[in-house]
């Protein structure tokens, strides 16, 4: 993975070498997300050439118990995000409890506790927005499954950069709202896809490696 | 697509901004988490209907009361009473017993904020028989905040989510005998006050504090970037006695902001380290 060189400090901030190749995989789910992550990350192979970054709404006191589920599920590691830590290829990391997750202008996460966005912490749209600000055209959002509009904002950001988004069919997804409002934010000509679950880890294998 | 070049712009823009708050008011967010800072700032440019970071710059430079809203935006005013209930456990079984064969304590709050967390830390020294032999320095760069941490009212619908982390907390009173209800509000007893020094300090800017025995700062280092980490983790160290605590936000860690080992982990999890005692620094 390709990372700027240098942050804050007055410097102007860097961007990723001009590539086709994408960097980074952001996903944002809510309502109905434990099945739909398990289907996801259940059919991305061990060895997949990105990282894998997840907001899932959930309790502000819930536990490691997502994570370790989907540890076992998934055929790639699978963590936490942890403050100022690089994300790596092959590795997919949940957003924290509680915390909103960004991604800081040399590529590593950063953790804020600022207020709720649109009643959510961690909120969607920031991971998406810092993401697109860093990845640009290089990044691939995905909206599954939930019962807000929270990723709405963060795709339009992400198609204005020139990124790709996959959208979950909203005609399969358990709670179609959020899938609906990020289709309807862009307009659905935009949308790189729109799939159900059985076809998105396929999709990603696909983005990731085309140019 | 939008063209690179306006990001590009923008975080130029950016910068100035920070440049001016700094020469103009002295508040330096220069060294702070730049996606957290641009996302905040951009936020306040949508809010106040501006066109970009350069006349925000040109507002905060001619009106403070435009900067006054910058720094309440670019301050952490987000906090609950024995946020995670579980680590106030663990500085009840680690920490206090400590604290007890001091004669005296000196504890640093760094970054308060609106003082939820310095009245838990009060109501934890209190109930560890700690009362009237402490010093709780509560500071953060707000003015404004400080205001509100010292009042200590808050709502009442918040004081029913604390009094759910206060029992988790290991609490051994009754929360309620901590404040006094009235209409919507509680209003945080005069006895937990008395032990608090509220104050102005800025972890960027000003120095150390010294020999303190506890410094809590929770969710703080998590808004600056690496450079400045290291630099506020070396103040801590700076500030504290051998053999003095530091407890720091759930999701923040040492591993990078402490080259030189001052601190040792007591209980990891719970982010709570120790001062060396072969340190001098």
């Amino acid at each position: 993975m390709k990372r700027a060189t240098s942050d804050g400090n007055g410097s102007a901030g860097h961007f990723p070498a001009p590539s086709q190749a994408a960097g980074l995989v952001v996903v944002g789910v809510s309502a109905g997300g434990l099945e739909a992550l398990k289907r996801v990350l259940g059919g991305l192979e061990a060895g997949f050439p990105l990282p894998v970054v997840i907001v899932q709404h959930r309790r502000s006191d819930s536990d490691s118990l997502l994570t370790r589920l989907l540890s076992n599920w998934s055929g790639l590691p699978v963590s936490e995000a942890e403050e100022k830590e690089p994300p790596l290829a092959g590795h997919a990391y949940l957003a924290p409890a509680n915390y909103h997750l960004l991604i800081e202008t040399d590529g590593c996460f950063s953790l804020t506790v600022d207020e709720p966005e649109l009643f959510a912490r961690p909120s969607i749209n920031a991971l998406f927005v810092t993401a697109s600000d860093y990845w640009g055209p290089r990044l691939i959002a995905v909206v599954l499954t939930g019962a807000n509009a929270d990723g709405s904002l963060g795709v339009q950001r992400v198609k204005a950069r020139g990124g790709r988004v996959v959208v979950q069919d909203p005609g399969e997804a358990e709670f179609p709202v959020m899938p609906s409002a990020a289709i309807a934010a862009i307009g659905i000509g935009a949308v790189d896809y729109i799939a159900r679950l059985a076809e998105i880890p396929g999709i990603l294998a696909h983005l990731a490696v085309a140019s | 697509m939008e063209e690179a070049g306006s990001l590009e712009n923008e975080k130029i823009e950016m910068d100035c901004l920070l440049e001016a708050i700094f020469r103009k008011y002295g508040y330096d967010f220069r060294s702070y988490s730049r996606s957290h800072v641009l996302r905040r700032l951009r936020r306040r440019v949508e809010i106040d209907g501006l066109l970009s970071f350069s006349e925000l710059q040109h507002r905060v430079l001619y009106d403070e009361s435009c900067l006054q809203r910058v720094l309440q935006d670019l301050s952490i005013n987000v906090t609950e009473m024995f946020r995670d209930p579980a680590f106030y456990q663990v500085i009840r079984a680690e920490v206090i017993p400590v604290l007890r064969t001091y004669p005296f304590v000196r504890i640093w709050h760094a970054g308060c904020a609106s003082g939820e967390e310095v009245y838990s830390m009060a109501i934890l020294l209190k109930e560890g028989g700690l009362e009237s032999r402490c010093r709780l320095y509560a500071t953060d760069f707000n003015e404004a905040t400080i205001e509100k941490a010292k009042d200590g009212i808050y709502s009442l619908a918040d004081i029913r989510s604390y009094t759910a982390n206060y029992q988790k907390s290991g609490g051994t009173g009754v929360f309620s005998d901590y404040y006094t209800a009235s209409y919507d509000s509680a209003i945080m007893n005069r006895e937990l006050k008395k032990d608090i020094v509220f104050a102005h300090h800025n972890l960027v800017t000003d120095g150390e504090f010294g020999e303190m025995h506890l410094i809590i700062c929770r969710n703080v280092l998590i808004y600056f970037n690496r450079d400045l980490q290291k630099r506020v983790v070396s103040l801590f160290s700076r500030s504290l006695a051998r053999g003095g605590f530091l407890w720091i936000g759930s999701k923040e860690s040492l591993r990078y902001d402490d080259p030189e080992e001052a601190f040792e982990p007591v209980v990891e999890n719970a982010r709570l380290y120790r001062k060396r005692y072969g340190t001098d620094e």
